[in-house]
């Protein structure tokens, strides 16, 4: 303990990190809440002293809003689909990465390479691989014809192509391609941290199972994943909240229109939503819409900790 | 089920690129453990005894050697195929299922002709655990459990398959004394319970003596000498063996053979070496070996006693001894005056070894 006569050098310490705390992060969180609850609140008229009502109407104008269904529903059905998925995925590569010998380290480099590259930039690298271009997709004056590599994969291979971005493109289609970016960037991070968490059990419970007879896939279902479950508490509660705050993924393949040419905002997601609130100067409803966001994850980290309560073991 | 390891040797390769230097951690292991016995592998840490047991177990793999189960070469069998029980130093309990499924799990692992129904695999479980006395903690966690009881437990897991060889690896290091004492009696009555041939490896020889029916004594992949630990201890055939059993341990000088007759420094004729030609050798003599006697030709410098009760120890010192000073255990009813300064001892003609200075090998004498 700091003697109590010198207590304030201590603070004088805090100070400079709690200065930029207070200021970054508590008074934004508080003035969120605050302005969440001031009817058609306005900075401008704020300044000149102007007063607001206290009520709900944010948060049922925000409800009410046309957009706000399909942003919500975009949101969640990208959580629900893309957690699982890579999770899963993170955890066999991370088991495999972990169960070779040679070229372990390279791969690891490998597979860690989406999590330290700009995502718009890896987004603008799958919407070309997506995208289709030529006079029969896209404008005009784009005279190159080309379907995407994707599509040129499928087509060598006997299928169909698919208009997976572009104009006339299904809401399917969009979610598919969204999925598939959204897990491969998800999967460096989530693989780490398993891959971590798998060279800290030890080898003996291997071996015994090993004498024991036990088939791979039971060594991974019984052993494995159980000893894993702190890490895989961790990977999917992460997971989620970030899930539910997706929005530069689909900047990154759709542009700023957030969906195809012909139905632009299609795939705008909560976190969209508040931005675009913003961007029309509408404080108050963004506000409201964060915080309808941080119930959501606040129920949803519960429910996710009251499982792993169960499943996680020691 | 009688084990058979062939000239089984075992080199890890250099993990140094630049120096080839081997490892050889067993070299020219020959040697039949009898069905039905307790067989302790002893010896330093590094001398290859918990490499063997992982070759026996399959888990290791031979470089050269064979090694058969009974009359089945199990050589190239994986661990699995051999119907063997593990037992890990650190027991390797799964600490997220109960006793019960960790004892029920190598059952449940079984398949095809050899898969068994619920109530059978449970029935085994309560049996296993009943042997070895924890039928009353089987829904607990193993966290919950105490060392010796998670000892019963990897026992428990390692005998419910019914394995042809039971393995433990250093089974009661990470045991308190008290527990130690315990432990070891119960695994010599598990033993003799289910008559399994038994495998275990320990660098503590107070421990490998007191349960096994045979010790193997090894120095750097080299086996030293295999016998009954009584016998083995009445007759070491080289001065490590002869330092590494007994405790306390064996009191080493260094002296001479001349004329037939064993000299310690410049001591009368301690013993009788009929037939050694004369040369200086090294001579142990075990701390019982000591008779104190005021004749003796052993003179000593006094340097403490400590009762035990039973008997007691004359600590001293002599200028030929190896170790700086000489315990001898002497019965508690022979008294030296702590105040003396001298002590004299005859030594008892079967305590006492003599060793070549060169090889360390026994030097037997003639007997008369």
């Amino acid at each position: 303990m700091v003697d109590s006569k010198h207590q304030w050098k201590a603070w004088i310490y805090l100070l400079p990190a709690l200065v930029l705390i207070l200021v970054f992060t508590v008074w934004p969180i508080i003035n969120t809440v605050r302005l969440a609850f001031l009817e058609n609140y306005n900075m401008m008229t704020a300044l000149k002293g102007a007063k607001f009502n206290i009520n709900f109407n944010n948060f049922i104008k925000v409800v009410q809003y046309p957009g706000f269904k399909s942003c919500l529903l975009n949101t969640v059905l990208l959580c629900i689909l893309t957690v699982p998925i890579s999770t899963v995925l993170a955890l066999l590569i991370a088991v495999a990465l972990n169960s070779i010998k040679g070229l372990q380290k390279f791969l690891q480099t490998v597979f860690f390479l989406p999590y330290v590259t700009n995502s718009i930039a890896i987004g603008m690298v799958f919407a070309a691989m997506f995208n289709m271009v030529g006079n029969a997709y896209g404008t005009q004056n784009e005279i190159i014809v080309t379907a995407g590599i994707i599509n040129n994969i499928i087509e060598f291979f006997g299928g169909t192509r698919v208009n997976w971005i572009n104009v006339g493109s299904s809401y399917l289609a969009n979610m598919t391609v969204m999925v598939i970016y959204i897990v491969w960037n998800a999967l460096p991070f989530k693989i780490l941290i398993l891959l971590g968490g798998l060279q800290s059990i030890n080898k003996q419970y291997y071996d015994a199972a090993k004498i024991d007879g036990t088939r791979k896939g039971r060594i991974l279902t019984r052993i494995t994943v159980p000893l894993l479950s702190p890490m895989l508490a961790y990977v999917i509660i992460t997971g989620f909240i970030g899930g539910f705050k997706e929005y530069t993924s689909i900047v990154g393949i759709f542009g700023e229109k957030l969906g195809p040419a012909d139905d632009a905002g299609r795939l705008n997601t909560m976190v969209g939503y508040i931005y675009d609130s913003l961007a029309g100067k509408h404080q108050g409803r963004a506000s409201a819409a964060a915080l309808i966001l941080f119930g959501i994850i606040l129920v949803v980290t519960l429910i996710n900790l009251r499982v792993s309560k169960k499943r996680v073991h020691y | 089920m009688k084990v058979v390891l062939q000239n089984v040797t075992k080199i890890f390769p250099s993990r140094n690129k630049k120096s080839k230097e081997e490892v050889v951690a067993v070299n020219n292991f020959d040697f039949t453990i009898p069905d039905g016995k307790l067989v302790g592998l002893l010896g330093p840490s590094g001398c290859g005894k918990s490499t063997t047991l992982y070759m026996i177990s399959g888990l290791q793999k031979l470089t050269s050697g064979k090694i058969f189960f009974g009359d089945d070469d199990v050589t190239d069998l994986s661990p699995e195929n051999r119907g063997v029980g593990l037992v890990f130093q650190n027991y390797a309990l799964y600490p997220h299922m109960t006793v019960k499924q960790n004892i029920m799990f190598p059952l449940q692992n079984l398949t095809g002709k050899d898969k068994l129904t619920k109530e059978e695999m449970l029935s085994r479980t309560v049996e296993a655990a009943k042997l070895v006395q924890i039928d009353e903690l089987l829904d607990r966690k193993p966290s919950e459990l105490s060392g010796g009881q998670q000892q019963r437990v990897a026992i428990a897991r390692a005998l419910v398959k019914m394995p042809r060889i039971l393995l433990l690896d250093e089974p009661l290091s990470n045991l308190d004394a008290r527990l130690r004492l315990q432990t070891r009696e119960e695994i010599r009555r598990i033993q003799r319970e289910t008559k399994i041939t038994t495998i275990f490896v320990t660098h503590d020889q107070e421990e490998a003596m007191s349960i096994s029916d045979v010790i193997v004594v090894m120095k750097l992949g080299v086996v030293q000498q295999i016998g009954a630990p009584q016998d083995v201890y009445d007759d070491p055939v080289n001065l490590f063996v002869a330092k590494f059993l007994g405790t306390p341990p064996i009191n080493v000088f260094s002296g001479k053979v001349s004329g037939g007759k064993v000299y310690i420094g410049d001591s009368e004729a301690v013993a009788d070496a009929k037939g050694v030609p004369d040369q200086e050798v090294f001579i142990g003599i075990r701390p019982e070996g000591f008779i104190v006697d005021a004749a003796g030709p052993l003179t000593c410098t006094l340097s403490g006693i400590e009762v035990m009760g039973r008997d007691s120890s004359v600590i001293t010192t002599n200028a030929a001894s190896l170790n700086p000073f000489i315990r001898s255990i002497i019965d508690s009813d022979i008294k030296v005056d702590p105040k003396s300064e001298k002590v004299r001892f005859s030594i008892k003609p079967n305590k006492i070894f003599i060793f070549n200075k060169e090889t360390e090998e026994r030097i037997r004498p003639e007997v008369k």
